[in-house]
């Protein structure tokens, strides 16, 4: 009998920073949702709509519904075939380490939630697309796969069930875009890691042109566990309307640095007083980027807020990966931004203009007024690119996700901006 | 149709298309970069963003790019919203940070798309301080030149080159701002359609190399509408002229026939006019004369003889016209061998019979299952290889259309169709490029490719004769049978009377569009004009009926046997040639007149599809170069139009021709149609401080084009195009104003009249005389022709780009007992020939190939059976 636990995913994980194997998982209880949805006489819809029950979202970063976005899969026999099941572990949005995690230490859950949410969209094929530089996880996932090979957990007609899955580990070549839904599946093609028009959106044309599922690592890893346990339950593992538990991170000059598993709409406060015991000493709070580095800051003002989906919205920002990387006063607001726009601006596809065009002058405009010789007019030209990053003037979310820290930057420090033209120099330095 | 709101006025638009499309459809100005008419719309470049609302409101809307945006029902944008309008001005701005202020040095200069959509959105300073991005430019080959510093990451190039013209060594790399258009390492592009990236690149990185050699600003030179006349497709051209030299080629737009695209052949061909192989004065037995001396010596030479005349399949209908009014219709003989002759006729009586029409390359790429019998495509009709490519996509389409993708949708199109492909069946005696493509291929011996069509026509109507079993036959027939559109191509490169009658019973059989590729630029006209044979012509001389040969515009080695050939010009006690270009012929003349090209002269010639069109002069030709038909009208007509209409009286069947474009009588509003653009620089002023008078433009008594850049400032009918312009659009983007909507028929009508239809009540017995299979004989190979776009076609060879790419001669064999590289001798046809052996295991057991049209292996007639003989 599975324990109900509050930390459903992450209470198999050893102490000693190894991997669950297959016999400690499947003794805590594992691949025993696989059984209940294989044999137990679940089919697709049932899956899907304990999935809907459970209100999972996406952990991506999005928090798109995954029943919905299961829904649009066509099935049956006249659907074109093969089915794809991938699984986003491309983990590159800057101070995000939640996914990494769940791969390194427990490789058989993700893959028990593949095999399950394969079975919902009737999936043929699935690939776990891996951020290259994990090479640990790819060393434990590709033996965590050998291992439920051999167990008959995947391949052909599964535990004797009707059902079949190929998984596969795909390592990345390496760019930001291919954490990007449709950048991924041109990267998974062979192609330039570059977004895809939308419509068609992948369930219904994606990898190879068949209907394809591209869901998060953490999301994957909630699926189990809500066929074990139930909607109900996992919506109540969460403290607001979101539901489950969530992986929060923190990063930056704080006491204990880290990664938590706890209740979807946990305070910001919480997680950072709490969990990351607060500033170091001598160094003050003054803002943080609460999902990785494309959410807007929030500052002192915000700290009570939930990390969910909606509450974080209202505040202007988005909970994004939920991974906060944190601003201190020894800091450098602007070298800190110019840091991030280097990054989007290095990370840009190089395909609609806006992103490639802006983010790389706006990253030469940060980096001058770092190096002192800011100019009177940067501010307006900065506020301008921001302003041509709006979802919808660009052709995917990479701009507009770099449009949230440069706005909100200049938003909460507009007098660091200003100090460091007028002083041609970065006061920090 | 759909009713869409743009600032507030209500037009009439495509609702199968998108809203930039519908705008630039409606003569709006909006303007963008990597969306093209032929490429469809990605939404890279941001540049046509508008502001759309959700209905009448609606007051804020957001901004949409255009290019992206279904112009259904009820769409209300706005362009001249200020955020619209200050999005533009932006995006313009993010183009231009690294763009190099190198306009005045900049061979796009004055015709850039670049610089028009910088002046409409009002950009005009940088703000951008920093310094800007390098790349280091490829050498591509000797057609494009590169030159990425001015690229604004539009991808047209990419698209243009791997998506729709299938080429592969032409990639984007690297990312960010820094993305690099090229190729893997320097070299020459292996796309037989290169040259079209000059068109589609909307900046200078990829610009015309063989005008640079000789540049002149677009505003500078002097065009003239013309016709290609390196294959038989007759794609559509602009001549471009400066001083007596031709500068470039540009694309002419034509709906039906080459649309936005030229071949390599067809675009770099053309410097054969300025070759120094040209011949600029008459010459008498050797020594240069006056125009006045020749005409009276080919007037005495005629009084005194007893002539004949030779006409030319790459000659004009009118040229060979005045030849034959000349000698009399008794005394003309065709410039085709007689086997070409009478395949070309064959395949005009098959058109006529019906019952489909040859297609246009437009219906050519609607086409949805293709059987190409029999041809090169590629080599031999390069722009229908193009087509063909387009056409493979057509089922692939129809399926993607479940997925509700728009087709303008371009990548999410192609994200649906991925490398599917629709049915194309290729039959050839050797390997072609298109075989890629292909569902399948077939490889052998003529014989045996007639006999795979036979069987084909026999799957599809089992009234239809066929001998022997072809497994690929079933398959072949079920193909075009399912298809919507099935086309069959075929044609005389395998010199063969049964695979054309073959591809002609399958047509009949399944109901599908045939066409017959042509191999010169007037084939299909001098078939139609009728002619004796050649041989005849020889006999002629031989018997004494005949002892002064007329040879217009023809090498006549490339015809007919060496030895054949020599025997004819040492019997005829006077031979008058007029030409072009130094050849085999010109040197052993008595007399040699310079006859204009397509760029010196005004003509008509009638394409493979059986298209009468018209070509005009782009310059004044210097010395006493002048048309064939002036020379042999001996000043009984005074303009092409008189002698028009005494062939329409003489040969009926061709006053359709007559229609190709307007009369020289022809004016728009009283004005004739300017050949030069409006002067944007001081070409008028050179002379400025001697005289301000400019002087008086030579007269054009043939044609309603004038020598100036005063005229008509409106869009003349298509055949009276020289170049493209539209306030505010000096790129070749301007050919939008031109049509009736982005894409579609021009407004003044595609030029051509169709000369070949077929009759409505045809003929549909088949044809039954089946040759035996091909069987392979001890110690000899049966020789086939091996086509090349760079080397087969004899004008373009002395271009010194082309030349560069171009074959040389070799045999080529599938392995067997001789190595590759070695020198051997071949003999057939009378001829012995020392050639290198190329091993192509493509080839059949038994058949061995020789290079088409170079020398010295130019008018063999091949097929024939011959020995190969190694000299190791």
């Amino acid at each position: 009998m599975t324990s109900v636990t509050n930390k459903p995913l992450t209470k198999n994980m050893p102490q000693d920073g190894s991997a669950v194997d297959l016999r400690a998982y499947e003794q805590a209880g594992g691949y025993q949702a696989v059984r209940t949805v294989l044999l137990g006489g679940m089919t697709s819809k049932t899956v899907t709509d304990a999935v809907k029950d459970a209100n999972l979202r996406g952990r991506g970063g999005a928090g798109f519904p995954t029943a919905k976005k299961w829904s649009f899969v066509p099935l049956g026999k006249d659907a074109p075939n093969p089915t794809y099941l991938i699984c986003n572990a491309d983990e590159m949005e800057p101070g995000t380490f939640k996914d990494r995690l769940l791969l390194e230490r427990d490789p058989h859950q993700l893959i028990e939630g593949m095999i399950i949410s394969g079975f919902a969209i009737e999936a043929d094929v699935a690939y776990i697309f891996l951020r290259g530089e994990y090479v640990q996880a790819a060393e434990r996932l590709s033996r965590a796969i050998v291992e439920a090979y051999d167990a008959h957990y995947l391949g052909k007609n599964i535990l004797g069930s009707d059902y079949s899955l190929e998984l596969y580990l795909h390592l990345s070549g390496g760019r930001y875009m291919c954490g990007e839904e449709t950048g991924l599946l041109n990267a998974l093609e062979g192609k330039r890691a570059n977004p895809r028009s939308k419509p068609p959106f992948p369930p219904v044309v994606g990898l190879f042109g068949k209907p394809t599922v591209v869901n998060n690592v953490e999301t994957l890893c909630c699926v189990p566990h809500i066929i074990n346990h139930g909607g109900e339950w996992f919506r109540a593992l969460g403290r607001t309307d979101d539901a489950g538990t969530k992986l929060f991170g923190v990063s930056g000059k704080v006491k204990r640095p880290g990664l938590w598993e706890l209740p979807m709409g946990t305070t910001i406060r919480e997680i950072l007083e709490e969990h990351a015991g607060g500033m170091r000493d001598g160094v003050t709070f003054r803002a943080l980027l609460p999902g990785g580095a494309s959410t807007d800051f929030v500052t002192e003002e915000h700290l009570d807020t939930p990390m969910d989906f909606t509450a974080m919205t209202k505040i202007g920002s988005r909970m994004g990966t939920g991974t906060m990387i944190v601003l201190d006063d020894q800091t450098c607001p602007v070298g800190m931004t110019w840091n991030l726009m280097h990054f989007f601006a290095q990370e840009s596809c190089g395909w609609c203009t806006p992103c490639w065009s802006g983010l790389g002058w706006v990253e030469r405009i940060l980096q001058s007024m770092e190096a002192g010789r800011g100019q009177p007019g940067d501010l307006d030209k900065l506020a301008s690119q921001a302003g041509m990053w709006g979802p919808g003037a660009t052709f995917c979310a990479l701009a507009p996700g770099a449009a949230e820290p440069l706005q909100s930057a200049m938003k909460y420090f507009p007098e660091d901006f200003e100090r460091h033209i007028r002083e041609q120099r970065c006061p920090w330095r | 149709m759909s009713t869409v709101h743009v600032d507030g006025i209500s037009y009439q638009m495509n609702a199968e298309e998108n809203v930039l499309h519908g705008c630039l459809s409606a003569g709006l100005n909006l303007p963008y970069f990597c969306w093209h008419p032929a490429l469809g719309s990605v939404g890279a470049c941001r540049q046509c963003a508008v502001k759309q609302f959700k209905d009448e409101q609606d007051q804020h809307g957001k901004i949409v790019m255009a290019c992206m945006t279904p112009a259904v029902e009820g769409t209300r944008i706005a362009i001249q919203d200020p955020e619209a309008v200050a999005f533009r001005a932006a995006i313009i701005e993010g183009l231009m940070l690294n763009h190099p202020h190198d306009c005045p040095v900049c061979d796009e200069g004055g015709e850039c798309h670049l610089q028009d959509m910088t002046v409409m959105t009002g950009h005009d300073y940088r703000r951008y301080e920093f310094d800007k991005r390098t790349f280091r430019n490829q050498h591509l080959g000797p057609f494009v030149n590169h030159e990425m510093n001015r690229c604004i990451q539009c991808y047209r190039c990419v698209r243009y080159y791997r998506d729709y013209a299938g080429g592969r060594d032409l990639d984007a790399f690297a990312s960010r701002n820094t993305v690099f258009f090229g190729r893997h390492a320097d070299g020459v592009l292996e796309n037989e359609f290169s040259g079209n990236l000059v068109e589609i690149c909307p900046t200078g990185v990829f610009t015309d190399k063989t005008l640079k050699r000789h540049y002149t600003r677009k505003w500078d030179q002097q065009f003239a509408p013309s016709i290609c006349v390196h294959c038989g497709l007759g794609c559509n051209t602009d001549v471009g002229e400066h001083s007596g030299t031709v500068r470039r080629i540009v694309n002419r737009y034509n709906h039906e026939v080459n649309g936005y695209f030229l071949c390599d052949r067809g675009r770099f061909g053309y410097e054969f006019v300025n070759s120094d192989h040209r011949i600029r004065e008459p010459l008498l037995k050797g020594k240069a004369i006056s125009a006045e001396t020749a005409s009276r010596q080919l007037r005495d030479t005629l009084a005194s003889g007893k002539p004949i005349g030779i006409g030319s399949p790459r000659a004009s209908l009118e040229s060979n016209f005045a030849l034959r009014t000349l000698v009399g219709p008794d005394r003309f003989y065709s410039g085709m061998a007689d086997s070409a002759a009478k395949l070309a006729a064959l395949a005009i009586d098959i058109l006529r019979r019906g019952p489909l029409r040859s297609p246009t390359l437009r219906e050519v790429e609607e086409c949805d299952a293709v059987f190409v019998l029999g041809e090169d495509v590629t080599n031999v009709a390069p722009r229908m290889a193009l087509a063909l490519r387009q056409s493979v996509r057509r089922q692939p389409i129809e399926m993607a259309k479940e997925f509700k993708i728009p087709l303008w949708m371009d990548h999410g199109l192609r994200d649906a169709i991925q490398d599917q492909k629709g049915p194309l069946y290729i039959a050839t005696p050797y390997a072609t490029r298109l075989d890629e493509i292909a569902t399948a291929t077939f490889h052998a011996a003529p014989d045996d490719l007639a006999r795979l069509g036979f069987a084909v026509a026999n799957a599809l109507d089992p009234q239809a004769p066929s001998r022997g079993d072809f497994p690929l036959a079933g398959e072949i027939a079920r193909a075009l049978k399912n298809a919507k559109k099935p086309l069959v191509i075929s044609g005389q490169s395998c010199n063969s009377e049964a695979i054309i009658q073959a591809a002609a019973n399958v047509a009949m059989a399944v109901g599908a569009m045939l066409s017959f590729t042509a191999p010169e630029c007037n084939s299909v006209g001098a078939m139609l004009m009728g002619a004796n044979p050649l041989t005849a012509a020889f006999q002629a001389v031989k018997d004494g009926d005949a002892d002064t040969l007329i040879i217009l515009e023809n090498d006549l080695y490339r015809r007919a046997p060496r030895a054949d050939v020599d025997a004819l010009l040492s019997a005829a006690a006077h031979v008058i040639l007029l030409d072009h270009l130094v050849n085999g012929i010109s040197g052993k003349a008595e007399l040699v007149l310079p006859s204009g090209t397509f760029a010196e002269s005004d003509g008509t010639f009638i394409s493979s599809e059986g298209r009468a069109q018209r070509f005009f002069q782009a310059c004044v030709p210097s010395g006493a170069i002048q048309e064939s038909w002036r020379w042999l009208g001996r000043g009984s007509w005074k303009s092409l139009d008189e002698v028009l209409a005494a062939m329409a009286t003489a040969l009926p069947q061709l006053a359709p021709a007559c229609d190709a474009a307007p009369s020289a009588q022809f004016r728009i509003a009283g004005a004739k149609v300017p050949r030069s653009p409006h002067r944007a620089s001081g070409r008028t002023a050179v002379l400025a401080d001697i005289n301000v008078s400019e002087p008086k433009p030579p007269d054009d008594p043939d044609s309603p084009l004038s020598f100036s850049m005063e005229g008509a400032p409106t869009h003349p009918p298509g055949s009276l195009i020289p170049f493209v312009w539209a306030p505010g659009w000096n790129s070749i983007q301007a050919t939008n104003s031109y049509q009736k909507e982005i894409g579609g028929p021009l407004r003044g009508g595609d030029s051509g009249v169709r000369m070949v239809e077929p009759t409505p009540f045809h003929d549909r017995s088949y044809f039954s005389e089946i040759p035996a299979a091909f069987e392979p004989r001890e110690g000899e190979w049966l020789l086939v022709s091996i086509y090349y776009i760079f080397g087969s076609d004899e004008l373009s060879l002395s271009a010194p780009g082309v030349a560069e790419l171009a074959a040389t001669a070799h045999v080529a064999v599938n392995a067997g007992d001789l190595t590759e590289g070695e020198e051997v001798e071949v003999r057939c046809a009378g001829g012995t020939f020392r050639l290198p052996v190329r091993i192509r295991p493509d080839l059949p057991r038994g058949v061995a190939g020789l290079s088409a049209g170079l020398a010295p292996l130019a008018g063999l007639g091949l097929p024939e059976w011959g020995t190969i003989v190694s000299l190791t």
